[in-house]
């Protein structure tokens, strides 16, 4: 089960592993995600599913080395099994006719945001893509993207690639053009994400974000995954993680996103030991 | 029965009680006095012969008694440990009128846990008699294997409902299959009950005799998402309902969503499911904290503590809103919870949470409460004493309030009716609003027992073995 069929950087931090798992391929939609347990003392983490292959029974998975879990799921080769995937997880992307959508991914966000915007191209929306990262070399999904959307746009923090400046700028921009923007959906860092609301929220453009808050069983039994929407707590890996960005709470995410930072840190020396010993 | 002093076992994981020798077990086991229509099995929701299993015991017949149990009961270990027995079996015992009850839970932990040391390997458990003795529902139902063989059914979970139901499904010559969501098989035993009370080998071993009689297990499947229930009934028969009660209450009030405020669901995952407690060598952590409250009273508040305490919390406090004698919790585990010196502040409502400058908990604002008139439940109603508030400084927070019926599964099933709280409503017979599912356990009953959960897995195998046909 879950062998690893296809493993590929996308950048020095970012990697793309391509897993069989028939019965996750066969029900999997936009916006859904899957826990995984890369070996068996590991933690179970949330990686949203990049791509389904129903025919092949495959799914793709992103995901940017940011500690002790991940350094292990990237660990393994082609050929390795991954020791747990569940899926798929939590509401799907509403996909429909909303006419202009723009969709911004953030750094590994950009790879989230590809099945939402190949399934809002195919039901027949005008999808504007803005996608942005650090520098030209953490780009990630730019072909994908330039193929599957009506139009591109990229922007890096230091201007190697596209536009120099973030996101958000373009998104301004965009408004400020007259373009008619029915639907606006971001994907990528807590603070990105705020930032296109606020601009959103100005000009009254319905804004939904997918939230990446810790996960623990991600079937809504533990509720480490609470946020804050619209003064109610909600179980984003049940209830999301797709949320009128609007109403969410951004400040208590960041908080929440917080918690474990410090001991993480002992986790992540601990795998880096145990890989450099072999 | 012998227990390990507070002072040993709050340092480690280890069980409390020792359990019996086998001539404690004997000496106990003959204070039965044998009655013609013992009260106690009418006490037990899946009816063990306590008698029958009794007598064998008295006699140093160890093998029979385990034999005697295992007719009714697959998980007697289990049962032995976390069967509120002074509410059930015991409370009927006729020498508890006068005296003492025989000590029936005890008793059943010995026989089971003797079965285990002296034949460890599950599959081979029952070939010292020759034969598996039919058990009485099978005799009662005249088991004919060859109808049944390659009739399939899907169970939905793999805690006390589901690995009881699968059991006796297997037993009747049905192939079962469990879905289960999590990446370890057990449900509430392995990711709820704490090691100390419930040692997870031992759940394990339950696990393997379930599987040794042919019930295949999936992990990592969680129907409702991965498949629904009517995609599972285009290739099972029947399908039984066990996915609990996993959602996690909280009380809504102010701070409860700040960092270092857990749900018990959390807590006890991190640390039974994810072995939080050799982090870093298992990845996932757990923060506790020096000074750590519990809210709430019941088992899993008491759990919650006690683990704390094993953790390395220095101070770790129950508030509760009512008294000791309103707990929910088992008088045995607020006992051991005291010996081991977990403080108990009663009348007390938390009723806001207060951060550091780090937005982590620091203090619990309370409110003193005093008991009223009694409520629905007929424990007195607890009222709050107006400007009684006070503060206690603190680093962690369990919300140890209750749990509902897990939702996702009647969320993914439209035509399967739930009551408001979000209970599967069920016939006595464990059927559900759609024809061939079945439920039973914590999603129809709520945060329940692990012997309720049994007893309706078996009352659901037997309705569904008449569903499919039995013989004339």
């Amino acid at each position: 089960m879950f062998k690893i069929i296809k493993k590929e950087k996308l950048n020095e931090s970012v990697t793309r592993l391509i897993v069989e798992a028939p019965h996750i391929a066969r029900a999997a939609r936009p916006g859904n995600f899957v826990v995984v347990i890369p070996a068996e003392n590991a933690e179970r983490i949330p990686l949203t599913i990049a791509d389904a292959d129903k025919e092949r029974g495959t799914i793709s998975i992103i995901f940017q080395i940011v500690g002790a879990t991940t350094r292990v799921l990237d660990s393994l080769k082609v050929g390795d099994e991954i020791a747990h995937l569940l899926g798929p997880l939590g509401v799907p992307s509403h996909i429909a006719k909303y006419g202009t959508v723009v969709v911004i991914g953030g750094g590994v966000g950009i790879a989230e945001i590809y099945p939402a915007v190949k399934a809002l191209k195919s039901a027949g929306n005008k999808v504007i893509a803005i996608i942005g990262a650090r520098c030209k070399d953490l780009l990630i999904f730019e072909k994908e993207l330039r193929t599957e959307s009506s139009e591109l746009k990229i922007t890096t923090d230091d201007g190697t690639c596209g536009r120099k400046g973030f996101v958000s700028d373009e998104l301004k921009d965009l408004i400020a053009s007259g373009e008619k923007i029915d639907l606006v959906i971001a994907v990528g860092p807590v603070p990105m994400m705020k930032v296109c609301c606020d601009v959103t929220k100005a000009h009254n453009i319905r804004t939904v974000v997918s939230l990446n808050p810790l996960i623990l069983d991600a079937t809504g039994m533990c509720g480490i995954c609470r946020v804050t929407v619209g003064g109610k707590t909600k179980f984003a890996c049940v209830e999301g993680p797709e949320f009128d960005g609007h109403e969410v709470d951004f400040k208590e995410l960041t908080e929440r996103l917080k918690a474990y930072k410090d001991v993480e840190k002992r986790a992540d020396e601990h795998v880096c030991r145990l890989l450099s010993n072999g | 029965m012998r227990e390990r002093s507070a002072a040993e076992r709050i340092r480690d994981f280890q069980e409390v009680p020792l359990g019996y020798t086998p001539e404690q077990a004997i000496e106990e086991a003959k204070r039965c006095i044998q009655c013609k229509n013992p009260k106690c099995v009418g006490g037990c929701p899946v009816e063990i012969d306590i008698t029958g299993f009794l007598k064998f015991v008295a006699e140093g017949d160890f093998a029979s008694a385990a034999e005697k149990i295992k007719e009714t009961n697959a998980l007697p270990a289990i049962c032995g440990r976390v069967c509120p027995q002074e509410d059930q079996c015991e409370k009927e015992c006729i020498l508890g009128v006068k005296g003492e009850p025989v000590a029936i839970g005890s008793l059943e932990r010995f026989v089971a846990d003797w079965e285990r040391e002296s034949s460890p390997r599950p599959s081979t458990r029952y070939a010292r008699s020759g034969h598996p003795s039919p058990s009485k529902m099978e005799r009662g139902m005249n088991f004919d294997d060859s109808r049944k063989k390659g009739v399939r059914i899907a169970v939905v979970g793999s805690g006390p409902a589901g690995l009881t139901c699968a059991g006796d499904l297997a037993r009747l010559g049905y192939q079962v299959t469990i879905f289960e969501s999590l990446h370890v098989t057990g449900g509430v035993l392995t990711y709820g009950i704490p090691e100390f009370r419930l040692p997870k080998a031992i759940v394990n071993l339950e696990v393997e005799y379930v599987k040794s009689l042919g019930v295949e297990i999936k992990t990592d499947m969680l129907v409702g998402n991965v498949y629904t229930i009517e995609e599972l009934l285009k290739e099972y028969k029947a399908v039984f309902i066990g996915s609990g009660a996993g959602l996690p209450k909280f009380m809504n009030i102010p701070g409860e969503n700040l960092d270092g405020v857990y749900s018990a669901n959390e807590y006890l995952f991190r640390v039974n499911m994810m072995k939080a407690w050799q982090f870093p060598e298992y990845l996932t952590p757990v923060k506790i904290g020096k000074r750590v409250a519990v809210v709430g009273g019941g088992n899993v508040a008491m759990d919650s503590a006690r683990v704390s305490l094993r953790l390395g919390a220095e101070e770790v406090t129950i508030l509760y809103r009512r008294t000791h004698d309103e707990m929910p919790a088992r008088k045995e585990e607020i006992e051991r919870a005291v010996e081991e010196g977990i403080v108990f502040k009663i009348l007390t409502l938390p009723i806001k949470y207060h951060a550091n400058n780090e937005g982590w908990v620091s203090e619990a604002e309370c409110i003193q409460m005093e008991l009223g008139e009694p409520d629905s439940s007929g424990r007195r109603r607890p009222v709050e004493i107006p400007n009684s508030n006070f503060k206690i400084p603190i680093d962690t927070v369990i919300v140890a309030i209750g749990n509902s019926p897990n939702p996702l599964v009647p969320h993914r099933t439209p035509n399967l009716k739930t009551e408001k709280w979000g209970g599967v409503i069920v016939t006595a017979a464990g059927l559900t609003s759609i024809p061939g599912v079945y439920a039973g356990g914590d999603i129809v009953r709520g945060a329940a027992t692990v012997i309720s959960a049994m007893g309706d897995g078996k009352v659901a195998a037997k309705a569904i073995h008449s569903f499919l046909g039995p013989t004339k």
